[in-house]
C-alpha cells in the first residue's frame, strides 16, 4: 500500500527530462525560401532536414492548429520496416535506421523502444504471405524471422495460441528491431531542432490557397495573410488534396476516420508489439503502462476526426480473441484520426505538375514510422528539385504509368 | 469493527445489512448502500496509496466518479484493475487494495458473461438527479417512449448527497417504474455520444452482488440507444483550487463531504476548515455541523468576504492544521483534520462535447458550459448547463422534458415539483491559484501529480496550446481524464499565458466518459461468435470421416482426409492418385454463387469480366476473369447461362462476399440504368465435384436419364437432370484437367447425393478429397488460385490468361489500364512452373534470384509434391518468367540457395487429352 513520503516514482510514473525551451512563436515573414504546409511530424522533420542536411534555413512551417496535433498526435506509435515491396522496404528501412540514432540526433528523449513486432498469421494463406514477406525482407536487409506458435508465445506469453479459437495463430513474422516511440516527443524534438536552426514554426496559420504564376508556385494565402515562397512543400496528410486542389491538382487520395484507444495504466503485461490483420489487432503497452491499440478503418470518406462505435466494439472482440487476459482492462479514451489512402496504399512523395510545388501525402497507416525517413527524402526532393532515390518510386506519375507499389497486404489495416 | 466515523443515524445505507470486506489486508465492516470509499471513511480510513509520480500521501478526495486518488484493485471475487473506490458498491467478501497508478490484470480467464442490446426511444434522459427526473417524468407524461439512465444504484443524483426532496424522488421513481413506455436503467453510465443521437451506455448488472452474482446473468451490458431527442442532465463536478499542499489527505471537496454525511451517514473527519469560492460549501458546512463535525473556520475567497485565505496545510499523512492568512498578512493556525474545498462547479460537458457541441467559458459561472448550439437533437438541463439552484434545475428539467416530448411529437403534462426556496445568494468567484506557497506543491491534477510549477515549465518552453501543455505535463490524461482538474488546469495556464480562459479553451472530451471494460465492449462476439462459422451441408460427414479442416474465409473446408497414420503429404498423394487414376470427389459447396438476372445481365457481365459473356448460349459455361480498374485480377470463376436473361456466376470461396459487394457497387453507383438484379445463392446450392477418369461411369450409374457420352454432354456445358433421384444441375467443368463434373443439388439434398456417389463409386475406390488435393491437381495444370498465385499486382496476361481478355469489347473494368506503360511493359512478373533440381519441396513464399550478380526475380506462390509427376514442383511469379523457361534460377531457403529449373506453368497433360475422359 502506501509507500514512504517522497518515494521514487512508480514504474512508468516518471516523466522524461524535457528541455526548458522548445520553440519561439514568431510572426510570419513576408516570404521564405521554402514554406512547408503542415506542422505534423513529416512537416517538422522535413524542415529540420532542409536546414540540417541542405543548409536551407529560410523556412517556415505553417500549421493550421497546434504543432503535431493531427495524425502525429493520434497514431499508435508503431515503428517497423518489414514491408513487402523493395520500394517500401527501402524508405521504411532508411527511416528505421534514422530512428535508431534519432534520440542522439535530436538530443531529445523520444522513448524509442526496440521491443520487436509480431505480425500474426491466422490461415494457410497468411502463412504463405508471411513467409514471403520474411524472404523479401531478408533480401532487402531488413531483419525478419518466421516463428511458429510456440515461438510466438515465447516472445509474447499472453497471446492466445490455442488451436480452439476461431482463427488460431499459425505463426508470426517477427522483426526484432521494430518498436514504439513517444509520438509527441518526436515531434517536439524535431520542432526544437528546426527552430534552433532558424526555421519559423507558425501555428494557427491555415493555408487557404496556393499562389501560382505561370505554372510555378509563388506563395500561399493564409488566414494571417499572403506569404511568398520560392518553394512550397505540402505535407498535410489528407488535407494535401484540399490545398493542392487550389492549384488545380487532383490527387488520388481518400480520407477515412481511423480510431485508436488506450486503457488505463497497467502493470507490465505485454512486452512487444503484436499486429494481426485477420483478427484485427495492433497493440503495444506504452512506457507509462497503458495498452495502446488501433481499431479498424471506418469505411466512409471524410475529414471528421470521429469514427463509429461499432468499430470500437469489433476491436475489443478481436483483442480478447488474441489476449483473453485483457478482459477486465478498461478503455480510458478513444479518438479518431484521418488516414489518407492512395489506390495502392503507398504514399505520394515527390514532384507535382506545378513547378516548385512538392507533394507528400497518402501515408495511410504508415506515416508515423516513416517520419525520419520521409523527412530526410522529402527535404532532399525539395532542395534538389528532384526526388531522392528512395522516394522516386512514390511519384504521382505512377498512377498514370501503372507502376504501382501495392502494399494493401502489408499495411496493417485492411483498407 | 467499530465504524467509529459512522453517524448514529441518518443516511441512506441499510444499517440492518452489515457487510464484511478487506482493504489493503485488513478486515472492515460497512453496510449495504455504502461505496467502498464511504465504508472506508466510516472506519476512519481516508488514506489511500501514494501518488504515482511523486509518491506523496493521498486521501479520498471526492464521493463519485470524479475521484482522482482512491483508485483500487479488486482482488476478490475476481481481479479487476483501476476502479474508483467512490463508485464501487460494497458487497460481502470484497477484497481490494489501494493502487499507486497501475492496475493488475488477472492471469486467468474471466468467467463472466457480457452482452449488448439495442434500444430506441423518443426521449433519452441522461442523469437521474433533479433535472433529469423532472425531465423524464414530464416526457413520460406525454406517452412518449422514454429511457432514463443514471449511473448510481438509486435515482436522485445530487439530492441524495444533499438529503433533500427524497420523498419527491421516490414518488417520481415509482411513477416512472409504472409508466408503460418508460425504461429506467440505474447503475448505467452513458459513456459515448455519437452521430445521429446514438448514445452508448454500460449497465453494471451484477457487480454489486460480488460472489453472489448469478452466473447466467451478464455482468455488464452495453446499451446502444438511438433517441429522437436527448436531455442531458448530467450535473456538475466540484473542482479544487491550486494552493500549497492542496493534495494532503484530508483535503476533500466540500460537496463530497456533504454527500458522505447525508447519503452514507459517515463523518469524513471531526474538525473542518472550509475554503470556498461559492455558496455551495456553506450548505456542506451546515450539514456537517449538524452531524457533529466542528466547523473551525470558513475562508471565503469572494470579494466582500472577510479576506481570509489558506496559506499552508500542516500534516503530511493527514491534515493536522490549516494556516489561514488575512489580506494584511496576519496568519492564524487552525487545528483541523479536514480541509473542505470548493473551487466552484464544472458542468459535466463531456457528452455534449462528444456530441459535437462546444463548451464556452462563462465568466460569471467561472466554468465552461454547453454553448446551446449543438447540431444534434439535444437539450441540456440543470447543473449540466450551469444552473445550480435546485428550483431552477427542477424547472429546467421539466421544461426540457416537455420540449423534447414535443419535438418527438408528443404533448406532455405538467408534473408536480417539490417546493423550493427562491434562489438567493452571492455569485461565485472564479479563482484558480491562491497566492504564496511553493508552486511545486500546488496541484492541479492529483492523479498525474501535475502542479502549477509543471504548467509554468510547459508554458515556458514556448507552448501556447492547452493540448500541448496537457501532453507535456500529462495533466488530464489519467484515469479521471481531468474531471476535477481539467478546468483548473485551463484556468492556471490562462493565468500563466496572460490570456482569457475562454480563449485558451479546454482539451477535447472523447469517449468513453468513464472507463469501460474491454469485455463489455466485446460483448458476446468472442470465441465461436467472434466471426460466424460457416459449414456446408456435408460438414457432419466430413467430421465423421476424420477430415482436418482449413478456414477459408468464414468457411470450414475439409483440408484432407487422413487415413490411419497418414500425414498431410501421404494423404494428399493418395487423394491425388485417386483423382488422376480412378475417381474422387470433393465438397465444392463453398464456392460463391451469384444469380444474375435481368434484361441487361449479359451487358453487365461483359463489363464485369475481361472476356465476352453475352455471346454465351443458354446451356453453356464459360470461364471468366474479373479485374479491378487497375487491370489486376480480382476474382475468377465460371459463368453459366441459364436463360436469355439469367446467369449463374461462381466466385472463389474467400471472395464471394467481396464480389457481391463489388457488383452491387458498380450497379448502384456507376450503372444504375442497367436492369440487373444480383442475389447470392451460395447456400441454396450444394456442389459436389466428381473427378477422374472413372467419373463418367459413376455419374451414369446415378443419373440414368442423362446422356453422359462424350458427344452427348460436351465440355463446358450443363444439364438439368435427376441424380440419385434428386433434382440436380450437372456442369461439365474441370479444375483438375481430368474428366470431371460438378453436380449441384439443393442444400438439403447434399448428403443424399454425396452418399449415392460414394455408393456408386465404391467399386472404383471413390475417394473424398480436400482443398489441399484440389490445390495440387489444379497446380499441376497451371490453373492459378486467385489470392494465392496472385496478390493484387497480377494481370490476366501475367497469369497466361491473355486469351480470356477480350480485344473486341469496347470497355470492361480494367481495360484502360492494360495500355498503361507499366502494365503493358514486357518483362513483368509472370506465372511459371518450377522444378527444383534437387527434388526438395520449396517453401511457399521463398524468393527466386538470379546467379551473381544476384537480382530478385519473384517468389514461389504454390509448392507441392506431385503423385502424377513423381516429384516436387512449384508455381512462381517471376520477372520475365516466360522468357526464362528452361533456365536455372535460385530459390532462397533458410540455409542457402537451391537451383530450380523454370518451366511452363502447365506441367501435367499439357495437351489436355484427359479432359474428356
Amino acid at each position: 500500500m502506501a509507500g514512504p513520503v517522497g518515494s521514487r516514482p512508480a514504474p512508468g510514473g516518471d516523466l522524461p527530462e524535457h528541455p526548458d525551451r522548445l520553440w519561439r512563436n514568431p510572426e510570419p515573414k513576408a516570404s521564405y525560401d521554402v514554406i512547408v504546409v503542415g506542422g505534423g511530424g513529416h512537416g517538422l522533420a522535413t524542415a529540420y532536414y532542409l536546414a540540417k542536411n541542405h543548409g536551407i534555413t529560410d523556412v517556415a512551417v505553417l500549421e493550421r492548429g497546434w504543432l503535431a496535433g493531427g495524425n502525429m498526435a493520434r497514431n499508435t506509435t508503431i515503428i517497423r520496416s518489414n514491408y513487402l515491396w523493395d520500394e517500401s522496404a527501402g524508405i521504411y528501412e532508411h527511416s528505421l535506421k534514422l530512428w535508431e540514432s534519432l534520440e542522439q540526433e535530436l538530443d531529445y528523449p523520444i522513448l524509442f523502444s526496440q521491443r520487436g513486432v509480431l505480425n500474426l498469421a491466422h490461415s494457410l494463406q497468411d502463412v504463405r504471405d508471411s513467409v514471403r514477406r520474411v524472404h523479401a525482407n531478408r533480401l532487402n536487409g531488413v531483419d525478419a524471422e518466421w516463428l511458429d506458435p510456440s515461438q510466438v508465445r515465447e516472445i509474447c506469453p499472453i497471446v492466445n495460441i490455442s488451436p480452439d479459437v476461431r482463427y488460431p495463430v499459425h505463426g508470426a513474422t517477427y522483426q526484432p528491431r521494430a518498436g514504439i516511440a513517444k509520438h509527441d516527443y518526436v515531434a517536439w524534438g524535431y520542432a526544437r531542432a528546426a527552430d534552433a536552426l532558424g526555421v519559423d514554426l507558425i501555428q494557427n496559420c491555415e493555408v487557404q490557397g496556393l499562389r501560382v504564376s505561370n505554372g510555378r508556385v509563388t506563395g500561399v494565402h493564409t488566414n494571417l495573410g499572403d506569404i511568398g515562397a520560392g518553394k512550397v512543400a505540402l505535407s498535410a496528410a489528407g488535407h494535401t488534396s484540399v490545398v493542392a486542389a487550389t492549384a488545380g491538382i487532383d490527387l488520388p487520395l481518400q480520407s477515412h476516420p481511423l480510431q485508436a484507444l488506450v486503457s488505463e495504466l497497467l502493470e507490465p503485461v505485454h512486452p512487444t508489439v503484436v499486429m494481426s490483420n485477420a483478427v484485427h489487432v495492433y497493440v503495444s503497452q506504452a512506457h507509462k503502462g497503458e495498452l495502446v491499440m488501433g481499431a479498424g478503418i471506418d469505411t466512409w470518406n471524410g475529414y471528421g476526426q470521429r469514427g463509429a462505435f461499432h468499430i470500437i466494439e469489433r476491436q475489443m472482440s478481436a483483442a480478447l480473441e488474441l489476449f483473453p487476459v485483457f478482459a477486465r482492462a478498461h478503455v480510458l479514451r478513444t479518438w479518431g484520426g484521418i488516414v489518407d489512402v492512395t489506390p495502392d496504399a503507398s504514399p505520394i512523395v515527390g514532384l507535382s505538375p506545378v513547378e516548385n510545388l512538392y507533394l507528400n501525402c497518402g501515408w495511410g497507416t504508415g506515416g508515423f514510422k516513416a517520419t525520419p525517413g520521409v523527412g530526410w527524402c522529402y527535404a532532399h526532393t525539395v532542395a534538389h528539385g528532384e526526388p531522392h532515390p528512395l522516394n522516386a518510386p512514390f511519384s504521382l506519375e505512377r498512377f498514370v504509368t501503372g507502376a504501382l507499389v501495392d502494399e494493401h497486404g502489408a499495411a496493417a489495416v485492411a483498407h | 469493527m467499530s465504524q467509529e466515523f459512522r453517524t448514529a443515524q441518518g443516511g441512506l445505507v441499510d444499517r440492518g445489512t452489515p457487510l464484511s470486506f478487506r482493504f489493503d489486508g485488513r478486515e472492515y465492516q460497512g453496510f449495504r448502500g455504502d461505496t467502498l470509499a464511504s465504508a472506508l471513511l466510516a472506519n476512519g480510513v481516508l488514506r489511500v496509496a501514494d501518488s504515482l509520480r511523486l509518491g506523496r500521501p493521498r486521501g479520498i478526495f471526492a464521493a463519485g466518479i470524479e475521484e482522482p486518488n482512491a483508485i483500487v484493485q479488486i482482488e476478490e471475487p475476481f481481479p479487476e484493475p483501476m476502479l474508483t473506490a467512490t463508485t464501487v458498491e460494497l458487497y460481502d467478501g470484497l477484497v481490494a487494495r489501494s493502487l499507486r497508478g497501475h492496475g493488475r490484470l488477472a492471469d486467468r480467464p474471466d468467467p463472466a458473461r457480457y452482452d449488448s442490446t439495442h434500444a430506441h426511444c423518443d426521449v433519452l434522459v441522461i442523469g437521474g438527479g433533479p433535472a433529469g427526473l423532472a425531465a423524464a417524468a414530464t416526457a413520460a407524461s406525454s406517452g412518449a417512449r422514454v429511457i432514463l439512465l443514471d449511473d448510481q444504484p438509486r435515482l436522485g443524483g445530487s439530492l441524495l448527497g444533499a438529503g433533500e426532496h427524497l420523498d419527491w424522488v421516490d414518488t417520481v421513481a415509482a411513477g416512472l417504474a409504472a409508466a408503460d413506455e418508460t425504461r429506467v436503467l440505474t447503475r448505467t453510465t452513458a459513456f459515448g455520444y455519437y452521430d445521429d443521437n446514438h448514445v452508448v451506455a454500460v449497465e453494471r448488472r451484477t457487480n454489486h452482488l460480488g460472489a453472489l452474482a448469478p452466473a447466467h446473468l451478464s455482468r455488464e451490458r452495453v446499451w446502444r440507444i438511438r433517441a429522437r431527442q436527448v436531455v442531458l442532465a448530467t450535473g456538475a463536478h466540484e473542482r479544487s483550487l491550486a494552493f500549497a499542499d492542496n493534495d494532503r489527505p484530508g483535503v476533500m471537496l466540500a460537496g463530497a463531504a456533504r454527500t458522505y454525511v447525508n447519503r452514507y451517514g459517515v463523518l469524513p473527519g471531526r474538525r473542518a476548515v472550509v475554503l470556498t469560492t461559492n455558496d455551495s460549501a456553506y450548505a456542506a458546512a451546515r450539514d456537517l455541523a449538524a452531524a457533529g463535525v466542528e466547523i473551525a473556520a470558513i475562508a471565503d475567497l469572494r470579494p466582500g468576504a472577510d479576506g481570509w485565505t489558506v496559506a499552508r496545510v500542516h500534516g503530511e499523512e493527514r491534515v493536522s492544521a490549516v494556516v489561514l492568512r488575512n489580506e494584511d498578512g496576519t496568519e492564524r493556525e487552525v487545528d483541523a483534520d479536514l480541509l473542505l474545498v470548493s473551487g466552484g462547479w464544472n458542468p459535466v460537458g463531456a457528452l455534449y462535447s462528444q456530441a459535437g457541441g462546444r463548451l464556452a467559458y462563462d465568466p460569471e459561472l467561472g466554468a465552461f458550459r454547453p454553448d446551446g448550439n449543438c447540431r444534434q437533437a439535444l437539450l441540456v438541463a440543470g447543473a449540466a448547463g450551469g444552473s445550480y439552484d435546485i428550483g431552477v434545475c427542477l424547472a429546467e428539467g421539466a421544461a426540457a422534458g416537455e420540449r423534447a416530448a414535443d419535438a418527438a411529437g408528443f404533448t406532455a403534462r405538467a408534473i408536480v415539483l417539490p417546493e423550493t426556496l427562491d434562489p438567493a445568494g452571492t455569485p461565485p468567484a472564479a479563482v484558480w491559484t491562491l497566492p504564496g506557497g511553493d508552486a511545486a506543491t500546488q496541484f492541479v491534477d492529483l492523479q498525474r501529480d501535475v502542479t502549477v510549477a509543471d504548467l509554468a515549465r510547459a508554458t515556458g518552453t514556448g507552448m501556447r496550446s492547452a493540448e500541448h501543455v496537457k501532453r507535456y505535463t500529462t495533466a488530464g490524461t489519467a484515469h479521471d481524464q481531468g474531471k476535477t482538474g481539467g478546468t483548473l488546469t485551463s484556468g492556471v495556464v490562462a493565468e500563466l499565458l496572460g490570456v482569457e480562459v475562454g480563449a485558451l479553451g479546454t482539451t477535447t472530451f472523447r469517449p468513453p466518459y468513464a472507463p469501460v471494460s474491454f469485455a463489455a465492449l466485446a460483448g458476446r462476439d468472442r470465441g465461436l461468435l467472434f466471426d460466424p462459422v460457416r459449414v456446408t451441408a456435408l460438414h457432419g460427414w466430413h467430421v465423421s470421416r476424420g477430415a482436418l479442416f482449413e478456414n477459408v474465409g468464414q468457411w470450414k473446408r475439409p483440408w484432407y482426409y487422413p487415413r490411419d497414420g497418414e500425414d498431410l503429404s501421404a494423404a494428399v498423394l493418395r487423394e491425388c492418385r485417386a483423382a488422376r487414376e480412378g475417381v474422387a470427389m470433393m465438397d465444392a459447396s463453398t464456392l460463391g454463387k451469384i444469380d444474375v438476372q435481368g434484361p441487361d445481365a449479359g451487358e453487365f457481365l461483359d463489363r464485369l469480366y475481361t472476356n465476352l459473356i453475352s455471346t454465351l448460349k443458354p446451356g453453356a459455361i464459360r470461364y471468366g476473369v474479373m479485374c479491378r480498374p487497375d487491370g489486376m485480377v480480382f476474382d475468377d470463376g465460371t459463368v453459366i447461362r441459364l436463360a436469355e436473361e439469367r446467369f449463374l456466376v461462381t466466385t472463389t470461396t474467400g471472395n464471394a462476399a467481396a464480389v457481391l459487394d463489388w457488383v452491387e457497387e458498380w450497379l448502384q453507383t456507376e450503372w444504375p440504368q442497367l436492369r440487373v438484379r444480383c442475389t447470392s445463392v451460395t447456400e441454396q446450392w450444394a456442389t459436389v465435384a466428381l473427378v477422374g477418369p472413372r467419373s463418367r461411369e459413376v455419374l451414369a450409374a446415378v443419373a440414368p436419364g442423362l446422356d453422359v457420352s462424350r458427344a452427348g454432354f460436351g465440355f463446358m456445358t450443363w444439364r438439368d437432370t435427376e441424380v440419385a433421384g434428386l433434382r440436380a444441375r450437372v456442369c461439365r467443368i474441370s479444375f483438375s484437367g481430368e474428366l470431371a463434373y460438378e453436380i449441384n443439388v439443393s442444400w438439403w439434398d447434399a448428403l443424399a447425393l454425396w452418399e449415392a456417389l460414394i455408393e456408386a463409386g465404391s467399386a472404383h475406390g471413390i475417394t473424398p478429397y480436400g482443398t489441399e488435393t484440389m490445390h495440387v491437381l489444379r497446380a499441376e495444370k497451371g490453373y492459378p488460385i486467385i489470392g494465392q498465385d496472385t496478390d493484387g499486382t497480377v494481370t490476366p496476361h501475367d497469369l497466361g490468361l491473355g486469351w480470356a481478355v477480350s480485344k473486341k469489347k469496347a470497355d470492361f473494368i480494367g481495360k484502360r489500364s492494360f495500355s498503361r506503360t507499366d502494365t503493358a511493359r514486357p518483362g513483368r512478373k509472370q506465372l511459371v512452373g518450377l522444378l527444383p533440381d534437387g527434388g526438395e519441396l520449396l517453401p511457399e513464399g521463398a524468393h527466386l534470384v538470379t546467379g551473381a550478380p544476384q537480382r530478385v526475380l519473384g517468389h514461389v506462390t504454390s509448392s507441392y509434391r506431385s503423385a502424377a509427376l513423381g516429384r516436387t514442383f512449384a508455381l512462381a511469379l517471376i520477372s520475365g518468367g516466360r522468357d526464362l523457361i528452361g533456365q536455372t534460377v535460385w530459390a532462397t531457403l533458410d540455409d542457402g540457395l537451391a537451383p530450380v529449373t523454370v518451366t511452363g506453368s502447365v506441367l501435367y497433360d499439357p495437351e489436355g487429352t484427359r479432359r474428356d475422359g
